[in-house]
């Protein structure tokens, strides 16, 4: 037990990664322009030191927010902005919600630093990597940390950035250029949602703070058609962050960026912050039935469609992004059936599991240089402890007893089955697909035979696969030992009591409460095991032959692979149509017509008045003279007519 | 009848419209000259009937005007006639429309 932690510790815990991005950005452009001789490897060690220190800060918080049984420390928040009647104030939140992110985000970033060192060795933007890296550790640390909606929204769109400077890491790649941009416009157009949310909030109450916010709510002083538009708005920015249906085709795209890079923003930032603002906000969406039902229903028609998409994709790294999309789907299903300590739960242990099974895939592409899993197979014999470890996350993933998701799955699905039942079978279904899903993705990467790989994305290698160096397998086994045991954390419900402290008094009982059940946990563990059995027969024996069955399903599996025809949608239909078709169209005719109109009309009269004008001017004296002769007579007709 | 101070402004009028009809229109330089001689002697005619009808403190001002006057034009009709015989000279024509160099 410690002192409790000062304020300004808290903030370091954001500062940290924030000043390692200064300093790297810092020395990287001064050894560009020969100033300094920066050896890059320091901008990793740097990185690491950061975030090393910020985790036992983390751990600090933690503790001092035990001694408080969740409740937020107070402290002060300052004046940052103001103008007019609005004051805008910053300051920290640290409760046990916060402590918990904390926690996940800097254990799972300083995993993946470290295993980035390996993983990035030899790029030429070694140095920028890790100060986006920074960056994006520190947008997100200070997203959790916010007190104010405002400095939230700060940091949120910063998080936006950094996704976006990541994504489009390798930009000379087309590729990763688009998806870059993808995830951002996307994304965007959820934050419209959030900002006008903002807006309305700040409008109808004055009001910045989350706390007041959330007591507003609670008392009911909040119009509840304000509370729904408000909560739906801060809902669509959820769903863009956390890439629900139907905004989640952004997510599948970032693949495009280094995998680490996938691991932190499928594990800890970015997808994590859409989670974390509605459970922030919590209370407030709990006040309104009509968001959190929305809540809900978006989560679970997400979690369905994600795990559907997972089954049909062929690389590694898809399927595992939409294994995300299931598994946010899943966290926000559980926030709209009331399951608050469950869906952060949830996110808890689903980060170091999905973290694992990203760097897993990384360390897998380390050796055979594709992620196709077309190419792969056989992977258990060369690399066993990333086989180990994958195969741990993925029966975390898939809910087996005792693996971390176990527990956090089945508490959502009791809460489920508690508050609304229909959800709950669509969660159950899940379940089962994401065991197929699961079963698929390891029998094709490490079952059968080794089907040959390609050359790397990074640097050589043999033609024979080979385990990962120790830089990666390192965090590869100490995210496998969080896997197996995230989950006993809120086994005597400690977990639930420390989360349970941050809501403020009233909403705690808007929560769903429910207990341990033996039949739930059990169906969904038999159903899991299920899924693998299914995976197995098709993808591991051989049994049924995997285009039999695509035969035999048809025309779902074609669906599928055009992933429900949304890109097609967005792409072929709202932007080639609507936007390159009629707005650009009536922009196109706006611009020909009235902007060029302007500028040559007014070249047209110069040019015609000056033509006509230039006649005046034949250099004839006589035609001057008549000229100065009829000026003259007009003047004296004039002077004589006006004074008679 | 009386001729009075109507009269002379009339024929200075006339003849002044007569001057300048003939500066404006005529071709040749020359004629063009005699129209501006014209207009001079039309002002000049103006100048000594005012003097004459008008009481005024110093009546000699308007012919000692008048006198002047002369003696200028005489000057600028040798210059000028000077200027039409150097433009025939270079340019083999004294036709002022195509004497137009002072354009563009």
């Amino acid at each position: 037990m410690l002192n409790q932690v000062p304020e300004a510790v808290v903030w370091a815990i954001f500062f940290l990664p924030l000043g390692s991005f200064a300093v790297i950005s810092l020395a990287a452009l001064l050894s560009v322009g020969g100033a300094i001789r920066w050896n890059p490897k320091l901008s990793g060690y740097i990185t690491v030191a950061a975030i090393a220190v910020a985790f036992l800060f983390s751990l600090w918080v933690l503790d001092s927010v035990l001694q408080e049984d969740g409740r937020p420390i107070g402290f002060a928040s300052h004046e940052w902005v103001r103008v007019g009647d609005l004051t805008v104030n910053i300051g920290l939140t640290a409760d046990g919600l916060a402590a918990v992110m904390l926690i996940v985000v800097t254990s799972v970033s300083l995993l993946v630093q470290f295993y980035s060192q390996a993983y990035m060795h030899g790029d030429p933007g070694y140095s920028r990597y890790f100060a986006f890296m920074s960056l994006f550790t520190a947008s997100m640390l200070g997203l959790v940390l916010s007190s104010n909606i405002l400095q939230l929204f700060v940091f949120w769109e910063l998080v936006g950035l950094c996704s976006y400077l990541l994504i489009g890491f390798w930009f000379y790649r087309d590729s990763a250029r688009r998806a870059a941009t993808k995830a951002f416009v996307v994304t965007r157009l959820g934050d419209l949602g959030f900002l006008s949310a903002i807006l309305l909030i700040w409008t109808q109450t004055g009001e910045l703070d989350i706390a007041r916010i959330q007591e507003l709510a609670l008392t009911g002083a909040i119009g509840s058609s304000v509370i729904a538009f408000f909560a739906g708005g801060v809902f669509a920015g959820a769903a863009g962050k956390s890439a629900q249906f139907p905004l989640h085709v952004w997510l599948p795209d970032a693949m495009e960026g280094p995998t680490p890079v996938s691991a932190l923003i499928h594990a800890a930032t970015m997808v994590a912050a859409g989670v974390y603002l509605v459970a922030r906000l919590f209370p407030v969406f709990a006040v309104s039935e009509e968001a959190i039902t929305t809540v809900a229903t978006v989560g679970a028609i997400t979690a369905i469609i994600g795990a559907l998409l997972g089954i049909v994709a062929t690389d590694i790294k898809r399927v595992m992004a939409y294994s995300t999309i299931s598994q946010l789907g899943y966290m926000m299903m559980g926030l709209g059936v009331g399951g608050f300590v469950a869906a952060i739960f949830h996110l808890f242990t689903h980060a170091f599991f999905k973290a694992l099974l990203f760097l897993g895939a990384g360390s897998v592409n380390h050796a055979t240089g594709t992620f196709d899993m077309r190419k792969m197979g056989g992977l258990a014999r060369y690399m066993p402890v990333t086989f180990i470890a994958t195969t741990i996350a993925a029966l975390a993933l898939v809910g087996v007893f005792p693996f971390a998701g176990f527990w956090s799955k089945d508490e959502i699905l009791a809460n489920a089955w508690k508050d609304q039942p229909g959800i709950f079978w669509t969660a159950l279904a899940a379940v089962f697909l994401t065991a197929l899903y699961v079963g698929r993705m390891l029998f094709l990467t490490f079952g059968g035979e080794y089907r040959g790989g390609e050359p790397s994305e990074h640097g050589d290698h043999s033609a024979e696969p080979h385990e990962s160096p120790w830089v990666i397998a390192l965090p590869l086994v100490v995210l496998a030992a969080l896997s197996v045991g995230a989950g006993f954390v809120n086994l005597t419900d400690g977990f639930e009591h420390l989360l349970g402290g941050s809501l403020p008094q009233e909403a705690r009982e808007l929560q769903t409460e429910s207990g341990f059940s033996f039949g739930i946990a059990a169906g969904s563990v038999a159903l899991g095991l299920a899924g693998l059995g299914v995976a197995w027969l098709v993808y591991g024996l051989r049994r049924v032959r995997s285009e039999d069955v695509r035969e035999a399903l048809q025309p779902l599996p074609t669906v599928l692979e055009r992933k429900y025809y949304l890109d097609d949608l967005y792409e072929g239909v709202i932007v080639k149509g609507v936007v390159m078709g009629v707005v650009v169209w009536g922009l196109g005719l706006w611009d020909r017509y009235v902007i060029d109109g302007l500028a040559d009309g007014i070249g047209a009269f110069a040019r015609t008045s000056g033509e006509r004008l230039r006649l005046a001017q034949a250099g004839q004296a006589q035609v001057y003279g008549a000229a100065i002769f009829i000026g003259v007579v007009a003047a004296i007709a004039a002077i004589l007519l006006a004074n008679p | 009848m009386s001729v009075g101070l109507e009269h002379f402004l009339v024929l200075g009028a006339v003849l002044f419209a007569i001057g300048i009809y003939l500066a404006l229109t005529k071709r040749n330089a020359v004629a063009v000259l005699m129209g501006i001689e014209l207009m001079f002697n039309a002002v000049n005619v103006t100048f000594v009937a005012f003097s004459r009808f008008v009481e005024s403190a110093s009546p000699l001002t308007g012919h000692v005007f008048v006198v002047f006057i002369i003696t200028v034009a005489a000057a600028e009709a040798a210059v000028a006639l000077a200027l039409a015989v150097l433009v025939y000279r270079n340019r083999e024509t004294i036709n002022i429309d195509e004497i137009n160099l002072l354009k563009w």
